[in-house]
């Protein structure tokens, strides 16, 4: 790890000073190993993971459903958490600084850094500093995209993770696969096996039912929270007009890493700034339905720098760019930043239902990760395993009409689709696939000799009426799917011959 | 400031500034040709008024849909009552400093005050937890806490106790999120506690009873 974090310095080095960039990711979090095709055809063939999955979105989605009818004014709530987002990115400079001002104003230090490794860099420097040795974590999407952890782990500081779903994920040596529910791909029988084998002080009567599971939690955890030195967050809404940050959570692990410890630190991506207090109106209606389906979520926690005689004396906060710069220069690919994580669209895509998280590689997985990941790292090549992503779509549409900032995901997957062609440095298959095709295609005379060629189609499909294999690069088609014969007439061949010429 | 420090602090305030430089770029580089205008036009009172009875009726039923016990009185004459039934089992509490002793007068285990404040170890051996509540949302079964409130007291005592007592007077229950957050001040630490602590973690159902504390009862003042 210590040379890639090594290149990775290098490469923050030889950026320009102050044009945007794209993250460096020295862990491969925003980034997997394989494209997302290779990935999802093995996590197709799990039908483990696919029963799992699918029992928990048709759950999240009929409770987010029945909550969300409750709502009248739920389409004016969308509208105004899209705008007020729009708002922020139109001033996202600005309200930063304002954020910075209040919080120092309020007791609170903060750091900014430019990409992954520095953000850890800070992180691991403040914790070397209180002298701890472990800390407790909230689950947090930012330091999952840093890889702080591993960061932590190489500087000899123990990270405990705390979130339920988290703690499944960190004890089963696993990887994220859900924004809400880290460990979704596992069901209850799984969670007690992983409790079982990694928890040293549990139960060896423990069952698989979801209270108890929840109990063993609670027990590992107790003594670590009460004894904690350094709790690490991150940061739902940041508010830039009163330095008020917050943390929206279920269990009480975030509250008590939020409160116990003397020392806080606390990483936010720069785009979960809002512009003022009132803000929060909107956002605290729109998150809990949108992603645990519930009226509200069982603790929401604020904080303003830090607060004499209540909770950690010490307030650090590190504001991370990691490509976010990259994506807001993009005229409509910045709505990608308007998210805030509640995983809607994760339910609700037939994609991410079948193969799960796991199989984009990136930490932020679903429909939003699709457009966010290649935009956060840009696209290299063809080769670039993030070029793949905004194809894990159908562009049937329902993340956008799940999405509660109302984010065009199936608009920006198309854009991204671009951009993926857009980087290819020579042409594939495909490419010259298309531009045949828009030779053909230009002008009614080539058209009409194209058509003559559908004949061959028809001694190829044979007696059987399916073409089953063509030479590349039309073999890119016919590896995956059977084509159909064409017919024996088309349709301006019969228009001319029942109609005249003149077709 | 030793060397170090200063040469840690020149390389905070560059990438600072190498930060602020790109996202201004960026900014302009993607900003609309038109300013954004912010819409909202989403209800910002509530369909039932505060403090009715009716929106008592609805507070009532959206904290019992997330597992808080409610127990309704007629007037502040009759919370204490309530609040020595709900912790009829409690051997010892801790309150907030500020809590009116006059809710306490039926209770008769002991009663520890959070002035000067009890350790962490000291929260932890304590039953229960009684507190008022800065306001209450009907629509979400939500009351929220201020760390300012001497009846509410700091986070850590409402926390690490398994049994937390709510009263809560019809004076501050309103019906919306908007409502209830144009009554609040941020400058000190909120928390907006929803029923007990609870996890969706597992296969997406919730059931209650993680960190926080697993038993929540509602003392509710009013009509």
């Amino acid at each position: 790890m210590s040379t890639d974090l090594g290149r990775a310095a290098q490469r923050s080095r030889t950026v320009e000073l102050g044009m945007p960039t794209v993250a460096a990711d020295p862990h491969g979090h925003l980034r997997g190993i394989e494209s997302f095709p290779a990935a999802a055809h093995k996590a197709l063939a799990d039908t483990q993971l696919r029963r799992n999955l699918g029992h928990a979105t048709r759950t999240i989605r009929a409770k987010r459903a029945a909550v969300v009818s409750e709502v009248d004014d739920w389409e004016e709530l969308r509208r105004a958490g899209e705008s007020i987002k729009a708002d922020t990115m139109a001033r996202l400079p600005e309200l930063l600084l304002q954020l910075e001002e209040q919080v120092t104003a309020r007791g609170g230090t903060v750091h900014w850094a430019r990409d992954a490794e520095e953000a850890n860099r800070i992180v691991v420097d403040l914790v070397r500093g209180t002298g701890a040795d472990e800390v407790v974590k909230v689950k947090s999407m930012a330091t999952q995209e840093t890889g702080l952890n591993e960061a932590l782990e190489a500087a000899g500081v123990a990270a405990f993770e705390t979130d339920l779903a988290e703690l499944i994920v960190q004890l089963s040596h696993d990887r994220p696969s859900h924004f809400l529910v880290p460990a979704i791909h596992r069901n209850r029988a799984e969670i007690r096996e992983i409790f079982l084998r990694e928890m040293p002080d549990v139960d060896p009567a423990l069952t698989d039912e979801p209270r108890r599971l929840a109990m063993a939690a609670r027990a590992h955890l107790r003594r670590k929270f009460l004894t904690a030195r350094v709790g690490i967050s991150g940061v739902n809404f940041a508010v830039a007009e009163t330095g008020t940050l917050s943390v929206v959570e279920s269990e009480g692990n975030g509250r008590m890493c939020l409160t116990l410890p003397d020392t806080l630190i606390t990483v936010m991506g720069v785009e979960k700034v809002v512009p003022t207090w009132r803000d929060l109106e909107v956002f605290l209606q729109l998150l809990p339905r949108s992603s645990t389906g519930e009226r509200m979520n069982p603790y929401t926690s604020t904080w303003t720098g830090v607060t004499p005689g209540d909770g950690p004396q010490t307030f650090h906060l590190v504001l991370l760019d990691n490509g976010r710069s990259n994506v807001l220069a993009s005229p409509d690919g910045r709505q990608a930043l308007h998210c805030i994580r509640c995983s809607a669209c994760l339910n609700v895509c037939p994609v991410y239902e079948r193969t799960g998280g796991h199989a984009y590689g990136s930490i932020y997985p679903g429909p939003i990760g699709a457009v966010l990941s290649p935009q956060l790292t840009g696209i290299s090549g063809p080769d670039d395993v993030n070029a793949s992503l905004p194809y894990a779509s159908s562009l049937c549409g329902a993340c956008f009409d799940a999405c509660p900032v109302r984010i065009d995901i199936p608009h920006l997957l198309v854009q991204q689709r671009a951009a993926a062609v857009a980087a290819h440095t020579r042409p594939t298959g495909q490419d010259l696939t298309m531009q045949a095709a828009a030779i053909a295609m230009t002008t009614p005379a080539r058209f009409k000799l194209a058509e003559k060629a559908l004949g061959i189609g028809r001694v190829l499909a044979g007696r059987k009426g399916r073409i089953t294999g063509l030479p590349w690069p039309m073999s890119g088609w016919t590896n995956a799917r059977d084509l159909p014969a064409p017919p024996a007439e088309t349709f301006r061949q019969w228009w001319s011959r029942t109609h005249g010429e003149d077709a | 400031m030793s060397a170090r420090d200063s040469g840690d602090a020149a390389e905070r305030s560059s990438t600072r500034e190498i930060v602020l430089a790109r996202l201004r770029t960026a900014r302009d580089a993607g900003n609309p040709a038109t300013p954004v205008v912010v819409t909202r036009e989403f209800a910002t009172t509530g369909r039932l008024a505060p403090g009715s009875a009716a929106v008592l009726e609805r507070l009532d039923e959206t904290l019992t849909d997330y597992r808080a016990t409610v127990y309704r009185v007629g007037s502040e004459a009759g919370v204490a009552d309530a609040v020595a039934g709900v912790l009829a089992q409690a051997g010892s509490i801790v309150v907030p400093p500020g809590l009116p002793g006059e809710w306490l007068t039926g209770y008769r285990g002991d009663v520890r005050r959070d002035g000067p404040p009890l350790s962490v170890d000291e929260l932890d051996a304590v039953d229960a937890v009684v507190t008022g509540a800065a306001v209450a949302i009907a629509d979400t079964g939500t009351f929220v806490l201020s760390s300012a409130a001497s009846d509410q007291g700091r986070r850590a005592i409402t926390l690490v106790p398994d049994h937390h007592v709510c009263v809560i007077h019809a004076a501050d229950v309103v019906c919306s999120v908007p409502e209830a957050i144009a009554r609040l001040d941020p400058s000190s630490p909120l928390t907006f506690v929803s029923g007990p602590s609870a996890t969706s973690d597992i296969e997406l159902d919730r059931v209650e009873g993680v960190h926080g504390p697993r038993r929540l009862d509602v003392v509710l003042v009013g009509p």
